[in-house]
């Protein structure tokens, strides 16, 4: 009898270890969900929509990927939950911005590192840039930090919240400059901290690129620099670099967005993953909706995202530690 | 009156199929418990990939024009709002509909939102350039003394005594500090994982409302076989129509101050109906009457939560700023065709812009006469037994919380709330105070967060908060507002006996 237990059990067990191969190979035999930490309507549950569009297409997954919102405390809950909750099967995705969760995860608080997720590919990367009111008087970052200078603390310019992209440029500015400027955190995020930089309630703010471009489109707001390595010929050809106007500031606030699985998702499934999303965000039909909204895209591949989230990690502890 | 000369587009066999589609479906759509205008119009968005721009933002317009107003069914018959835009409805139309009259409540409540909607699209069409430095002139000292005003409005909504109205709405405003807080990031009363996000308003609105009405349907199916059918009167549109017409003061109340509140990013549409209610409440020659199934509450709360669909767009469309989530999802849509809304979205895409704020027009009149067929099929529903009722509402609530974003942990929220409101009931408190507070709570404490770091780097707490005109003008009707609530307590003390207000009681309960 036990024998015959055993028996069954290891048969079980065996079907079980090749159903599951099967599955490996088969996947994905239905639609995925992925998640995104931020509201719907937010520029990264708009760009998620549109690369994941043609998730269905044959020589792609074959299987379409819903959006579902998660949002909550600048992206905390999302993650939260994604890390600790979220099937590690494959039919579950996540949305990352590089570096909103690993500064979070420094700062603490929170159930997630960026050891709790596999990343599987990079799509887009927005840098932050210095925006004021158009009629500001403020030309040039040097404007801007001779003001600071006369008024320790007293230049107010707003962002999207703590512990996101916009905070970690502000801080750089501040090192990099050596002065103390007045953070504005806003609670509606990118779109809120540019209503008060139009309004006029702040002297300046730091926003995306790309809402930026649009607001400057408006005829709203100038755009004094850009916080990242070069300038973005595509959208801002005459916008210069912070580095050019005599700031030490690298490309640690670049918000980077893109597609990532829980630990402990099998390999197999990683590796197809890995393999079949970039050529994804490189369908024509994605870039077009892509350039047509004024969202930046770089596209990475899982190797490069894995030495990004690494470097990121270094610069943002170092960042941080003065906090 | 470029409007007129675009109007022509909105007919095209194609524009009006969409258009009435966007109606009808975002009537059904707004009608369900938990999904809101912003859910409803964010399902739409990958329909509108596949057609041209201005048919994509037709059918958008068209259903969170119909969404808004959908959500008043929902409210009026089962005493669920369907958003908290329709929180002040259930105050007057649900009451209205267990005397029998939900026809006639839904008859009042798409007509109002007819008249109120189309003065919003119209202020939308005539005054965007002058409305835009409105829209710009809220920064955070101004929101915080509207949040404080809205405060004000929790004591005398819908309670049977002051002092039990302002203990919900602390409540509420406790319910509100759960979870990660916006600013800082800091914990705040996380003792479960579900709660990490806060208590989201959707689930929360689903559970106070929905679930007591669960319970009390549950109790009386046992005790009685007759369970009192409410019985649904017919109810002739045209006596709606004057009704309507005679409520002057509250159509006119109601649509004011929801195309001013729609107006101010981030506030607007969830308590334009409320602030109105209390506003047309504190006007209106039979104020006691409110709550009891008054037509006035209806028409001024239905009103002013249609009239905010217009100017709410108003900053998306000239400044490029969405002023709610759901301008925000709209703005998408718009991104997505590679359309830059700004001043020059009129000049440059005029065939968009222009059919886009038409198909808003027509919208409107459609849902009116879509809503007054709904409201003839209002008997229906009233006539199922209380049991089966119970049991369908109740599978709605668990729907409604779990779609939000497809999590349990809203439907546990909504159950514990759903059962704590139950008893809280017995008491004499109600939710709307509650709800009021939990939406407040967080518009009061980061407008009040911000403002004092940028007062702190500036002018210094003192002169931000209390100078300049339009935050002199806030502050006078916030106190304004609570003389007047103490003057009619006294005045209500004063001429009561004690037989009086064991009466009201008992008419309240």
């Amino acid at each position: 009898m036990k024998k015959w237990i055993i028996g069954a059990a290891l048969a079980l067990a065996a079907m079980a270890g090749s159903a599951q191969a099967d599955g490996h190979e088969a996947y994905p035999e239905r639609p995925i969900l992925m998640m995104v930490s931020y509201g719907a309507g937010g520029a990264t549950d708009f760009q998620a929509r549109i690369v994941t569009m043609t998730a269905g297409n044959e020589d792609a997954l074959g299987m379409p990927i819903a959006i579902v919102n998660r949002p909550g405390a600048g992206g905390r809950v999302g993650w939260n939950w994604f890390a600790s909750e979220a099937e590690a099967d494959g039919y579950t995705l996540g949305a990352y911005n590089i570096p909103h969760f690993i500064a979070q995860s420094i700062e603490g608080g929170v159930s997630y590192s960026a050891d709790s997720f596999e990343p599987i590919a990079n799509w887009g990367a927005d840098p932050a840039v210095f925006v004021v009111g158009a009629d500001s008087e403020f030309n040039s970052m040097e404007d801007v930090v001779n003001y600071a200078k006369e008024n320790p603390g007293g230049l107010t310019f707003s962002g999207a919240g703590l512990f996101v992209g916009h905070h970690i440029a502000a801080l750089q500015l501040e090192k990099a400059a050596g002065v103390k400027l007045a953070y504005i955190p806003n609670n509606k995020g990118g779109a809120g901290a540019m209503r008060a930089v139009i309004a006029g309630e702040v002297l300046g703010g730091v926003n995306n690129l790309s809402d930026a471009y649009r607001a400057r489109e408006a005829g709203n707001v100038k755009i004094l620099g850009v916080f990242d390595l070069e300038r973005n010929e595509e959208f801002l050809p005459d916008v210069p670099t912070m580095k050019e106007q005599g700031f030490d500031i690298d490309n640690a606030s670049v918000n980077f967005r893109g597609v990532m699985v829980p630990k402990g998702t099998p390999q197999p499934i990683i590796d197809k993953l890995a393999a079949t999303v970039p050529t994804m965000f490189e369908n024509g039909r994605v870039q077009k909706r892509m350039a047509a909204g004024g969202s930046p895209m770089n596209i990475m591949t899982r190797d490069e995202v894995l030495e990004m989230w690494a470097a990121r990690q270094a610069t943002l502890e170092d960042l941080l530690a003065g906090l | 009156m470029d409007f007129l000369f675009y109007m022509g587009d909105v007919f095209t066999p194609i524009n009006f199929g969409l258009l009435l589609l966007g109606t009808i479906g975002g009537l059904i759509l707004g009608a369900t418990p938990g999904l809101s205008p912003t859910m409803a119009v964010a399902l739409l968005i990958p329909f509108t990939f596949q057609l041209e721009p201005q048919q994509g933002l037709i059918l958008l317009g068209a259903a969170y024009t119909s969404t808004v107003a959908g959500g008043a069914v929902s409210a009026i018959l089962l005493k669920i709002p369907g958003a908290p835009a329709n929180i002040a409805t259930t105050l007057d139309g649900h009451t209205m509909a267990t005397k029998g009259e939900g026809a006639k409540a839904l008859q009042l409540s798409f007509l109002a939102s007819a008249v109120g909607g189309l003065f919003g699209v119209f202020l939308l069409i005539f005054l965007t350039p002058v409305l835009a430095q409105w829209a710009l002139a809220f920064g955070p000292s101004h929101l915080f003394w509207l949040a404080i005003l809205g405060v004000t409005v929790i004591g005398t909504l819908d309670s049977s005594s002051v002092v039990k109205g302002l203990l919900s709405g602390c409540i509420g405003l406790w319910l509100a500090t759960i979870g990660f807080d916006d600013i800082m990031g800091a914990q705040r009363f996380i003792f479960h994982p579900s709660v990490s996000g806060g208590i989201n308003v959707i689930p929360a609105l689903i559970g106070l409302f929905a679930i007591p009405q669960v319970i009390t349907m549950f109790t009386k199916g046992r005790s009685s076989d007759d369970a009192e059918v409410i019985s649904v009167k017919r109810h002739p549109i045209r006596l709606a129509f004057l009704e309507v017409i005679k409520r002057k003061t509250a159509l006119t109340i109601g649509t004011l101050t929801g195309s001013i509140i729609g107006l101010i990013p981030g506030v607007g549409g969830q308590i334009a109906g409320l602030v109105a209610y209390d506003q047309s409440k504190k006007f209106s020659k039979e104020s006691d009457k409110f709550g009891t199934g008054h037509s006035e509450g209806i028409i001024a709360a239905e009103s002013a939560n249609n009239a905010m669909v217009g100017p709410s767009l108003v900053p998306l469309l000239t400044l490029s700023i969405p002023g709610s989530p759901t301008a925000a999802v709209l703005l998408g849509g718009l991104l997505i065709h590679g359309i830059f809304p700004g001043p020059d979205l009129f000049m440059n895409y005029p065939q968009v812009a222009w059919t886009f704020i038409d198909s808003m027009l027509i919208g409107q009149i459609l849902m009116c006469v879509f809503g007054l067929y709904i409201a003839g099929l209002a008997a229906s529903v009233a006539r199922v037994p209380h049991a089966v009722m119970a049991a369908v509402v109740l599978g709605l609530a668990v729907f409604g919380s779990y779609s939000v974003q497809n999590s349990m942990g809203d439907v546990y929220v909504m159950a514990t709330l759903g059962m704590a409101m139950y008893f809280l009931e017995r008491f004499g408190f109600s939710a709307a105070p509650l709800v009021l507070g939990l939406i407040l709570g967080p518009i009061a404490e980061a407008n009040f967060i911000q403002g004092s770091m940028i007062a702190n780097a500036t002018v210094g707490a003192g002169t931000y908060f209390f100078t300049g005109w339009l935050n002199w003008f806030l502050i006078l009707i916030v106190l304004a507002s609570i003389s007047y609530s103490i003057w009619m307590e006294i005045a209500a003390r004063r001429y009561t006996t004690k037989d009086d207000a064991v009466a009201k009681e008992e008419a309240l309960s």
